[in-house]
């Protein structure tokens, strides 16, 4: 395997596989596939073939039984065609073989509810924390300004000065955790990737819109302690180039848009690493 | 045994749906209570050993991190009152069906047919009220009877019962499969009844043309060797009751009309449709030549033009008023999810891009009584908004435009307009997409969702005006996640090339569908015992014409019949072979071996003559309101801003995700704080490429009051100067009408229809006339005809209402212009001249007159401009540009500065006046809402080339963009008129709806 390959798992109320392939892509990727989730469960495609899975946003299986919950619960106990293993296998073997795994608001809702993030000593299927509905108790599509914690050991997030700015669609992006000791831990760690904050970057955020759920600690996404695994409510791949922006007729921004700088990492690390 | 496995919040977890129910008591019922939460019941009616029971509760039912579950034991502690609410059976329960897959992979092994999980909410109140009050909370608030159940207990009672006990809402009821005849050989009013009371919707003149066919002794005969008697079938009524019916055959625009204009001269039109609309678009094409960008019009279920060498785009644009009136949720759903099949099923289906809105509701603040079976406005806009949240965003499919417009009149039925565009390729696997075919042995193919009770008699029932009897079985709700999983296999299978035809089931089920595409071939046979059904006990009819939802009906040729049916198995899909199409010339319906129905396609499709419709146009004389000229206007300015029809629509807007698929250029909101209105919506749906697809709207009820004729012509100038203004290009723009009337065809109950029907004609005179002057094609529409209220004493009728759509392409989207203002210095133009036309304008709302100077549209003078305009775009000499409607200049002015948070000095001595100088005075100029205006802003260093490619046009250079956050504009003599800081204007305008 000489090309870097990513995958954009769809299906199921699956929304953004096109703009998150389009952003691996112009991320550097060589190959990109949209994968439906009955083409992986039938055994055609299997996640051993790609470096780099998309758990993209959209509202799996309508949310109905809380955002995600029913996909993780499909994950867990659907079986692959043909070869008498389970799904959750190949995700395990995906994560222990080093490579990369971005969740994006409801992909970010299904590592959560896996237990995939946030992964404390390389446990992924024991569920810690949550996202849940907004403080506001609705729906909402906005902006956000998200600071960056540069001590954290993400991959994707390396070299951002301060700060991003993307959008948030969610009902459903409220952080929450099982235990204040769980909280510590992660905070300690530097799992706490991004968190909603003011317009400058410099203090995290409380209030409503600029914290837009309620998020314990403004945390916006997380990764694993080892970096290779994150999930974030805001999304990235809605801002990849400057007409995205929703000012862009009035500012001078650079022809490339905040969210590409994680493409581009993941793309840099699996063509350093993994191939 | 059923069980119940409930789930709750564990203490110290906010409940935000508790708390919005909590809000929504007091704010609407004016009720107080200290506090609600919620709990989730699930009951389980399928075989589960106590382990699966308990897996099912900790694993996909709950969220370990934040809820707390049990099974057949009641979590509620510390309330006054508890309200269960659940659906009633055989309605669709989404959480219900997941929650039943979720069990079958839990249990490793598929759920037998007729067992399932139902899915019931418990709000736990507490408060001091008495049990009316909370009675009341429950119909008023919580439950719509209608489609769902629900049960109160006090505390006491609830602990004497140990809870709530399991219900099981599963449509009981054993396979009958009756068809029943129906003699028609009775008198006239025997007719009428079978009419009225099987709600076909069918007149007397229809039901004797049906009686007339079943004497033909050819007829018949033939019907003899189908082992068929002499009189018709249910299945047979039923079926041409939903052919026939308004809302599938549009009788009315099909209708011949005697008009008589003001001044006595007569005319008759022979279809509305046909003399005006069809005509405007061959008309236009004509005009185009080898420009011509039409691809497929009004022949399918949406129009297509060209995008690009490589794509066409597709767009449609639907009503849902009956059903949204009564279940607002569930109609609401239904309709964005069923405009979604209509661009889906055009040609052989497209990708779904975007999707519009524009809501009419009456006030939701509204204080005065009722007619008793109309829900409170309040209540329409909180589940209209709500229905096509979950469907927009479920769907994944960005909600780019829309609008709310106001008046109390849509309290008799709320309009609900949901539009789709979507993208398809030029050509598929070498055949045009945008055509398709259906040859005599091809299968007829159903695929995804289950056949129901739901939607049964929707097409006939919204042909008629809302009544105290209005079915339950008319409305549906809509599952954005069986139709996404359709939509998933569907387009991948129309890639492989597996089937040949595609269309949408919508109003009329199957019997129009497959009726439709019979019409293609010549023929089908069908077996309706093959259908798959969502429970045991339909009759024929009923499968034939339910409304259930997700469902697309497709020709399949039988040698890609296998590899059709194996993909669909492999995604999850249901799809069914019902039968074959045939060139036999007759619409042939099996129940088994035995023949249901044998209707000729000839007879079907054409054996209606059309109706004659009377129109006397006499024009309504207003009492013409006297204009006080004041010193200043500002807090007129204020409560204009405030005014339902010109205030921020924020708070349902940001409901919506309008930036999924990643394409979005120009959004609903703009500016410097990301929440001033833009115009239109520019799109980018090919992500490598920077065409962009543009779409805007205009819609104007209340110049209706004065002439449906200048209210058409300002929709369709409102359309276009929106989607001129943020760029969009004239060589490549169509049109889309939408028509919602109250009846206008004279009756009992509607004296006044030849009025109401010369309004119609009035209209679509104008239609022809702007969209002639503009080149505008029209490409698809629809039209609802029959929006009113009726309780035998209390009429509503809705003012005639034109949404007219507009989509098109701007060439590079990185040249779009948004509204807000860009930098202080900037120079200030106002495109277009202001006249005395105050008529039906939202200022003199203010004061509850409506006037008779309806803005007249000045189209030759305007389209040039546009022009000119779009040049200016394409030069990049724009700074910002905003269109001028509702609320006149000094609203328009203001939006733009708040929106890019600098002031304006503007002088109105500057504006350009059209017409008697004895109208022109501050007032005029400020809130008349003249047609065809732009305000726009330019960069100092680009006015040379801004004002040289606008010469020749009406514009003024009418003031500045200023450092200072102030709206200062300067009266005709001199002295300030209005003096405002923008905080305060903004805030004007965000405070009505922001708590909504």
């Amino acid at each position: 395997m000489k090309q870097t390959r990513a995958i954009v798992i769809t299906g199921n109320g699956t929304n953004c596989e096109m703009e998150a392939a389009h952003a691996c892509r112009i991320g550097g990727f060589d190959e990109v596939v949209i994968a439906h989730i009955a083409e992986i469960l039938s055994g055609e495609i299997r996640l051993d073939d790609f470096h780099f899975l998309n758990l993209t946003g959209g509202f799996l299986d309508g949310d109905d039984l809380g955002s995600a919950k029913a996909q993780a619960n499909r994950l867990k106990h659907a079986a692959v065609s043909g070869s008498g293993e389970k799904l959750v296998e190949q995700f395990t073997r995906f994560i222990t073989d080093g490579k990369l795994i971005l969740g994006v608001c409801n992909g970010f809702q299904l590592m959560v509810k896996m237990g995939m993030l946030p992964g404390f000593a390389g446990e992924y299927l024991h569920q810690t924390v949550t996202l849940t509905h907004n403080d506001c108790g609705r729906f909402q599509d906005r902006w956000t300004y998200l600071q960056v914690d540069p001590a954290s050991p993400s991959v994707f997030t390396r070299g951002i000065n301060n700060g991003i700015y993307l959008p948030v669609r969610h009902g459903e992006g409220k952080f929450l955790c099982d235990s204040d000791a769980t909280l510590a831990r992660l905070e300690e760690g530097h799992l706490a990737v991004l968190r909603y904050s003011d317009a400058g970057y410099a203090e995290a955020a409380m209030e409503f819109p600029a914290n837009p759920n309620g998020s314990t600690n403004a945390i916006a996404a997380l990764c694993d302690p080892s970096g290779r695994l994150m999930g974030l409510m805001p999304h990235p791949e809605a801002f990849v180039h400057y007409t995205q922006h929703p000012r862009w007729t009035r500012e001078n921004l650079p022809e490339e848009g905040d969210g590409l700088i994680l493409y581009k990492n993941a793309a840099e690390y699996v063509r350093n690493n993994l191939i | 045994m059923p069980h119940r496995i409930e789930i709750a919040l564990v203490n110290g977890v906010r409940d935000p749906r508790g708390e919005r129910i909590r809000r929504e008591i007091e704010h609407f019922l004016h009720l107080d209570v200290a506090a609600v939460r919620t709990v989730d019941v699930y009951t389980i009616d399928i075989a589960l050993s106590d382990h699966e029971l308990e897996a099912a509760a900790r694993g996909p039912f709950s969220d370990p991190v934040i809820q707390t579950w049990s099974i057949d034991r009641p979590l509620a502690t510390d309330f006054d009152f508890a309200v269960e609410v659940g659906f009633r059976p055989g309605v669709t329960d989404n959480v219900g069906r997941t929650a039943r897959e979720a069990v079958s992979y839990l249990a490793g092994r598929a759920v037998a047919d007729g067992e399932s999980v139902y899915y019931a909410v418990q709000y736990l109140i507490k408060c001091t009220l008495n049990s009316s009050d909370v009675e009341k909370i429950a119909t008023g608030l919580l439950c719509n009877t209608l489609i769902q159940r629900y049960s109160v207990l006090s505390a006491a009672e609830f602990a004497a019962a140990g809870g709530f006990s399991a219900y099981v809402p599963k449509v009981s009821g054993a396979s009958k499969a009756e068809v029943r005849e129906i003699d028609l050989d009775v008198s006239d009013e025997e007719l009428m009844r079978i009419s009225k009371d099987g709600v076909l919707a069918l007149t007397l003149d229809e039901m004797k043309i049906i009686q007339a066919q079943y004497r033909d002794a050819k007829v018949l005969a033939e019907r003899q060797t189908f082992g068929l008697g002499t009189k018709p079938t249910d299945v047979e009524l039923e079926c041409l009751a939903q052919t026939w019916s308004e809302h599938c055959k549009h009788k009315i625009f099909a209708g011949t009309v005697q008009y008589e204009d003001e001044n006595g001269n007569k005319q008759e039109i022979k279809s509305l449709f046909k003399s005006f609309i069809q005509r405007t678009t061959k008309d236009v094409r004509e005009r185009m030549g080898d420009k011509d960008f039409c691809l497929s019009v009004f022949k399918d279920n949406a129009g297509v033009i060209k995008f690009n060498d490589t794509h066409s785009l597709v767009f449609k644009v639907e009503t849902h008023n009956s059903p949204s009136a009564l279940d607002p949720y569930g109609g609401a759903l239904t309709g964005i999810v069923g405009v979604n099949r209509d661009p889906f099923g055009t040609g052989i289906g497209s990708k779904l891009i975007f999707n519009t809105d524009v809501f009419c509701f009456a006030d939701p603040f509204y204080s005065k009584p009722l007619p008793a079976r109309l829900l409170h406005p309040r209540r329409i806009y909180e589940g209209v908004v709500e229905g096509v949240e979950h469907g927009g965003n479920k769907s994944g499919i960005p909600t780019v435009n829309g609008s709310l417009v106001f008046d109390d009149r849509f309290a008799g039925k709320p309009l609900v307009f949901c539009g789709t565009a979507g993208l398809m390729p030029v050509m598929v696997n070498g055949l045009p997409a945008h055509e398709k075919s259906i040859k005599p042995g091809d299968l007829i193919v159903m695929t995804g969702g289950r056949i129901g009770k739901d939607g049964i008699h929707g097409a006939t029932f919204s042909s008629e005006e809302l009544n105290e009897n209005s079915p339950v079985t008319a409305v549906q709700i809509g599952d954005p996640i069986t139709q996404k999983r359709m939509f998933d296999f569907l387009i991948r299978a129309r890639d492989k090339g597996l089937y040949r035809f595609i269309t949408d089931n919508g109003a009329g089920g199957l019997s129009s569908s497959i009726g439709e595409m019979a019409g293609e071939c010549g023929g089908c046979r069908m077996d309706l015992a093959k259908a798959p059904l969502k429970y045991p006990g339909l009759n024929p009819w009923e499968i034939l014409i339910s409304e259930a939802q997700e469902r697309m009906s497709l020709a399949v040729p039988p040698g890609l019949i296998g590899q059709f049916m194996e993909m669909a198995a492999r995604f999850g899909v249901e799809a069914t072979v019902l039968g074959e199409f045939t060139d036999s010339g007759v619409f042939h319906m099996l129940y088994g071996e035995q023949t249901v129905a044998w209707l000729p396609m000839a007879f079907m499709h054409e054996g209606l003559p059309p109706m004659q419709i009377p129109a006397k146009w006499l024009p309504p004389l207003h009492i013409e309101p006297l204009i006080e000229e004041k010193n200043d206007y500002t807090d007129d300015l204020k409560r204009l801003l405030s005014a339902l029809n010109v205030c921020s629509k924020e708070s349902v807007v940001r409901r919506y995700d309008h930036e999924v698929q990643g394409g979005s250029v120009v959004k609903p909101f703009t500016g410097v704080a990301n929440d001033g209105p833009s115009d239109a919506a520019v799109v980018r749906p090919i992500l490598d490429s920077f065409e962009g697809v543009v779409t805007a709207h205009g819609i104007c009820p209340r110049f209706s009051d004065i002439d449906t004729y200048h209210m058409t012509a300002n929709a369709v100038d409102e359309a276009l100067r929106n989607y001129v203004a943020v760029g969009g290009s004239l060589d490549l723009v169509a049109g889309l009408d939408n028509f919602c009337w109250c009846d206008p065809v004279q009756s009992e109950k509607t004296p006044d229809g030849p009025y109401k029907m010369a309004q119609l004609v009035r209209s679509n005179q104008a239609l022809y006339d702007i969209c002639m002057a503009y080149n505008l094609p029209l490409i698809s529409g629809k039209d609802s005809m029959k929006n009113d209220f009726y309780d035998g004493t209390t009429k509503i009728s809705i003012p005639p209402t034109l949404l007219f759509s507009v989509i098109g392409k701007m060439d590079d989207a990185r040249k779009a212009v948004t509204m807000d203002v860009k930098r202080p210095g900037d120079i200030v133009y106002l495109l277009g001249k202001t006249a005395d036309e105050l008529g039906g304008s939202e200022y003199l709302a203010l004061s509850g007159a409506v006037g008779n100077k309806v803005p007249h549209v000045d189209t030759v003078k305007a389209y040039q401009r546009y022009q000119a305009y779009h040049e200016a775009v394409n030069q990049r000499s724009v700074a910002s540009c905003h269109d001028l409607s509702d609320g006149g200049l000094a609203v328009a002015a203001a939006e733009s500065a708040f929106a890019g948070g600098f002031g304006m000095a503007l002088d109105l001595s500057r504006v350009l006046w059209k017409g008697d100088v004895a109208g022109k005075g501050d007032c005029t100029l400020l809130f008349s809402e003249s047609a065809s205006r732009h305000l726009v802003t330019v960069h100092p260093e680009q006015r040379e080339q801004f004002e040289a490619t606008m010469s020749g046009n009406c514009f003024a250079s009418i003031g500045v963009v200023t450092e200072e956050a102030t709206l200062a504009i300067t009266g005709l003599n001199g002295v300030a008129v209005v003096t405002a800081n923008l905080a305060e204007l903004k805030d004007a305008w965000q405070q009505t709806l922001r708590e909504l």
